[in-house]
């Protein structure tokens, strides 16, 4: 083990890194700006590696722990930490900084160094989100990821960017201030701003629920669950490619992973007396919206619905609180995280060269553009759950947790499995087969080096771990047993 | 002979400034126009210098003067330090301003020390009357400033308004004032608050004096229902004193508050702090939803601070040491705030154009990123978002109010900062998001830009690091309150 704040540096490596490239000016020093962006975000990668490569796979506690106090007023720390939760995701999130950085290379002209900024600095802001060990400080990281954000989408977005940005940043304001309400409340019952504190705190059912409900609106509105996630077809449609692929793959994830960290483990009475109405929201979402996804004209959009409908098989696993539904849960959040990203490039891929999302705008792309149908085809298969890539694993371990507890979960589960293909199949037809379909896809120029790099990196992810699902699973097994026990324990205090 | 001696020493800042506020207007009498910006250098000396009396005369103890009217604490120390710093800033930001506008006189530079006086001792008075003579040494002091432009038709308006309001809530305050005279026999506030103690008092007579004397103190501070005068002078001042209302006279509001409320009356804290809730909700309410609709700058500007004003009731009326502790910490964010949002009009104005309008926004991350970056700082600030100063304003009086209690009143704030957050980032979506429409470079003295971004970076690093600025606070208020 080393002793270096292996995850300090995760932070704040891309953070500076970021800072770094805003110095860089305005667009006539755009190629600086690129180069020191990519080197940035690899020198950010390669930090986080050793989080792997020195965990400790039988502990499931937190490692890496580091920590000093911060504002004694209030007993906040500084205080970092990850468990088997957090490490996939931080590597994740490191990770994708890296696509979106390559995928910006051309696509983006104007005020590159700001773009490449915003991405850097988010990328450091969330990984301070999975390892913040202290309520305030994960507060701190939880808000200030939505400043680049918001102007990611409002700078670089579609026409309809400022609607869809100031939704964004408000639906998503309004959920994490009731939270951080619900964490002063805590901090009066333990006197201390530490989420371990939290854990052992014992309260009475009424309490437990007003305090999940407050953790709740904000994990809810970021996941996000049906009915809030209204924000989230906006955002994904006018954010740039580059906005899409963190809002899908790592931004949700956030909302996902907060349950698992604040919610659940702070109130699990809560938790289970709530868990019915939570599976049922997990349903709607998994159901519903993915007939919604069905009616989808514009690529992007029907892919924000797909998230959602994915999301809801993540929430869904959470609340059977059992391991291999918890499990499966977690692997859908890192397959989501490359198939989401996967399928906004491609469809960023389209984008750039015809300037049109609309699904009745193509047909026939595979005439012109072989290599990229090919990709495309895979992507869209591992989006309808097919076996072998990485997003049938984590639905098939959550259908077969919903069948340990209720055979109508599981069924209404696994209608996913038809819905998906049905949506995403359909659009796949609809663009890339048939004649061809008019003159702009005739002119279409199939993949550069860039590109292929990028689409060919995450084909052999979402193969790979559809594969071998195991580093995941391996990583997360011992706190998921450690979770799972710790909220069979009921925390309301003997006598009420 | 030795009485007066501490007597002198607990007002030296006082006394300095006040005699050089008269040698400024005599030496501008003697000097050509071309070298006026020597009344400017006396006026930052004379800061620089009460600063340091401040500092060196300083000791944790709590020392009265003038037969007890007079109180030089630790908690009038820190404010004092502070008023002289964002009077500091408030001139160098203004000092372009005013000179294209034919306001860069002698005058402009003794009115703002002797209303600077005024506010020192607001902070210091511990007697109804001192409180009283430095209210009125401010207030008549800000009416002339907001009519200095006597050529301008709005300003004058403006000032009449002011002047009208603020001579009636003067007068609440007095009538206030005089009851509890009337029910204590005594106008000292530590007297004051001694008699209450013992609790032989007619009990209306004491009520009705809470009423007036907090609405009187509710119009200066420019709480709802007594806001109506806050958006009409900002926007009718010149940008310049616009400034100084809403940032350096709010330390002394804050200061006077406590005096009175929590030093004088806090034996009364059941019946004020009611009042006070009434006012922080209506203020929240109506500050952020009023901002929506504004599309002036200086304007929107007003309607945040009400809201802000009713943040900062919210840490008073919890009557406790943590809350005056919080909306302490508080005000000092929001005078760095407002000091950095009208710094930011100030240097987008030019001679003929003032920019208040909220279009003239437009685009300037496209004119000059660094100030665009600037302004983006401040508004997420005043909108209470990490990693920045506004933010632990706000959790500290939101966690002052919830550990008092008020739990349903918190979530209401909350609600209501998300409305409030919709208009800053308004803001930051004109800066940002739109393309320019006026193509001026902006041009100010280094001396200005170099402050203005140290005042906004500040809000940053002040939101990184809050540790050091709520000890000064805590320092401040244990000392001083008992």
């Amino acid at each position: 083990m080393t002793s270096l704040p292996l995850l300090s540096l995760a932070i704040w490596v891309p953070i500076l890194a970021g800072i770094l490239v805003l110095f860089t000016g305005d667009d006539k020093h755009a190629s600086t700006a690129r180069w020191i962006a990519l080197l940035g975000s690899l020198v950010a990668f390669a930090v986080t590696i050793p989080l792997y490569t020195g965990f400790n796979f039988a502990d499931g506690g937190f490692q890496f722990q580091e920590g000093f106090s911060w504002i004694p007023t209030f007993n906040i720390h500084y205080h970092l930490g990850a468990d088997g939760i957090a490490v996939p995701l931080i590597l994740l999130t490191s990770f994708t900084t890296i696509l979106v950085v390559i995928a910006a290379w051309e696509v983006i002209q104007k005020r590159v160094a700001q773009y490449m900024a915003a991405f850097l600095i988010m990328s450091g802001l969330m990984i301070g989100v999975f390892s913040a060990l202290d309520a305030i400080l994960y507060y701190v990281f939880w808000e200030a990821m939505l400043i680049p954000m918001f102007l990611v989408i409002g700078v670089w977005g579609g026409p309809n960017r400022v609607y869809a940005t100031i939704k964004f940043f408000l639906y998503t304001l309004l959920g994490s201030l009731l939270m951080l309400v619900a964490f002063i409340y805590l901090f009066y019952q333990t006197n201390s701003f530490e989420i371990v504190d939290y854990y052992r705190l014992p309260m009475t059912l009424k309490v437990q629920v007003l305090v999940f409900l407050a953790f709740f609106m904000a994990f809810a509105v970021k996941i996000p669950m049906w009915p809030v996630h209204t924000w989230l077809p906006d955002a994904h449609v006018e954010a740039p490619t580059g906005g899409s692929v963190v809002l899908a793959a790592i931004a949700l994830k956030l909302g996902g992973y907060s349950f698992l960290r604040f919610a659940m483990p702070i109130a699990p009475d809560a938790a289970h007396y709530l868990s019915g109405f939570m599976i049922a929201l997990s349903l709607i979402a998994v159901v519903y919206i993915a007939f919604v996804a069905l009616v989808q004209q514009d690529m992007k959009k029907l892919i924000a619905y797909s998230s959602i409908s994915h999301m809801g098989f993540v929430t869904l696993g959470f609340f059977l609180f059992n391991s291999i539904g918890l499990e499966g849960s977690i692997v859908q959040m890192i397959s989501h995280g490359f198939i989401s990203s996967a399928m906004f490039l491609s469809v960023g891929v389209l984008y750039d060269r015809m300037h049109s999302r609309q699904i009745a705008d193509y047909g026939g792309v595979v005439n012109t553009m072989p290599k990229f149908a090919a990709f495309a085809v895979l992507f869209a298969m591992a989006n309808a759950g097919l076996p072998g890539t990485s997003g049938f694993v984590g639905e098939f371990m959550v259908i077969l947790g919903a069948l340990q507890k209720n055979f109508w979960f599981a069924f209404l589960a696994s209608t996913t499995l038809i819905l998906g293909a049905a949506y995403t199949l359909w659009m796949v037809k609809r663009v890339f087969f048939g004649e061809i379909a008019n003159s702009h896809v005739a002119e279409l120029v199939d993949l550069n080096k860039r590109e292929l790099l990028i689409l060919s990196t995450l084909a052999i992810l979402v193969i790979g771990f559809g594969v071998y699902p195991q580093p995941i699973t391996e990583m997360t097994h011992a706190t998921v047993a450690q979770f799972l026990d710790h909220m069979a324990h009921t925390k309301i205090p003997a006598g009420l | 002979m030795n009485g007066l001696q501490t007597d002198l020493i607990a007002a030296l800042p006082e006394l300095f400034v006040l005699s050089m506020a008269m040698f400024i207007l005599l030496a501008d009498l003697f000097l050509k126009p071309s070298n006026r910006i020597v009344i400017f250098l006396l006026t930052q000396i004379t800061l620089l210098g009460a600063a340091f009396i401040t500092i060196s005369t300083h000791n944790p103890s709590v020392s009265y003067a003038f037969s007890g009217m007079f109180v030089d604490d630790s908690f009038a120390d820190v404010m004092k330090l502070m008023i002289y710093l964002s009077t500091s800033l408030f001139l160098v930001y203004t000092r372009a301003y005013i000179t294209l506008r034919g306001m860069f006189r002698g005058e402009f530079y003794a009115l703002v020390l002797f209303a600077m006086a005024g506010m020192m001792v607001m902070v210091s008075g511990q007697h109804f009357l001192t409180l009283y003579m430095g209210l009125e040494l401010l207030s008549l002091c800000l009416y002339a400033l907001v009519a200095l432009d006597s050529d301008n038709a709005r300003a004058t308006e403006a000032a009449m308004k002011y002047f009208v309001l603020g001579a009636l809530a003067s007068g609440m305050l007095l009538y206030g004032m005089s009851m509890m005279y009337g029910a204590t026999g005594s106008l000292n506030i530590s007297e004051v608050a001694s008699a209450l103690l013992n609790g032989s008092q007619d009990k209306p007579v004491l009520v009705l004096g809470t009423v007036f004397i907090v609405a009187g103190l509710a119009f200066k501070l420019g709480a709802v229902p007594f806001q109506m005068w806050v958006p009409d002078v900002y926007e009718g001042s010149p940008t310049a004193i616009t400034l100084f209302i809403g940032s350096v006279t709010k330390l002394a509001a804050f200061a006077f508050v406590i005096r009175i409320l929590a030093q004088g009356l806090y034996v009364l804290a059941i019946d004020w702090h009611g009042m006070l809730m009434i006012m922080a909700v209506l203020s929240i309410i109506i500050g952020n939803i009023t901002a929506i609709a504004q599309t002036n700058l200086k304007r929107m500007l007003a309607y945040s601070t009400i809201s802000h004003v009713g943040f900062l009731l919210f840490g008073l009326m919890s009557a406790s040491m943590n809350g005056y502790i919080s909306s302490m910490f508080y005000i000092v964010s929001y005078v760095l705030m407002t000091l950095a949002g009208f710094g930011m009009i100030l240097l987008l104005s030019r001679k003929g154009f003032e920019a208040e309008q909220l279009d003239d926004l437009k685009g300037l991350n496209q004119r000059s990123p660094w100030f665009a970056f600037m302004m983006l700082i401040t508004m997420f600030s005043m909108a209470g978002v990490p990693p920045t100063l506004g933010f632990y304003a706000k959790f500290a009086v939101l966690q002052a109010a919830l550990q008092a209690g008020f739990l349903w009143l918190v979530v209401f704030a909350v609600l209501m900062a998300v409305i409030g957050a919709f208009y800053y980032l308004r803001i930051v979506k004109l800066m940002y998001f739109d393309e320019p429409i006026d193509h001026t470079p902006i041009n100010n003295p280094p001396e200005m830009n170099m402050l203005l971004s140290v005042n906004a970076l500040a809000l940053l690093a002040l939101g990184i690091m809050p540790q050091r600025l709520m000890d000064i606070c805590a320092y401040a208020i244990a000392h001083s309150l008992q």
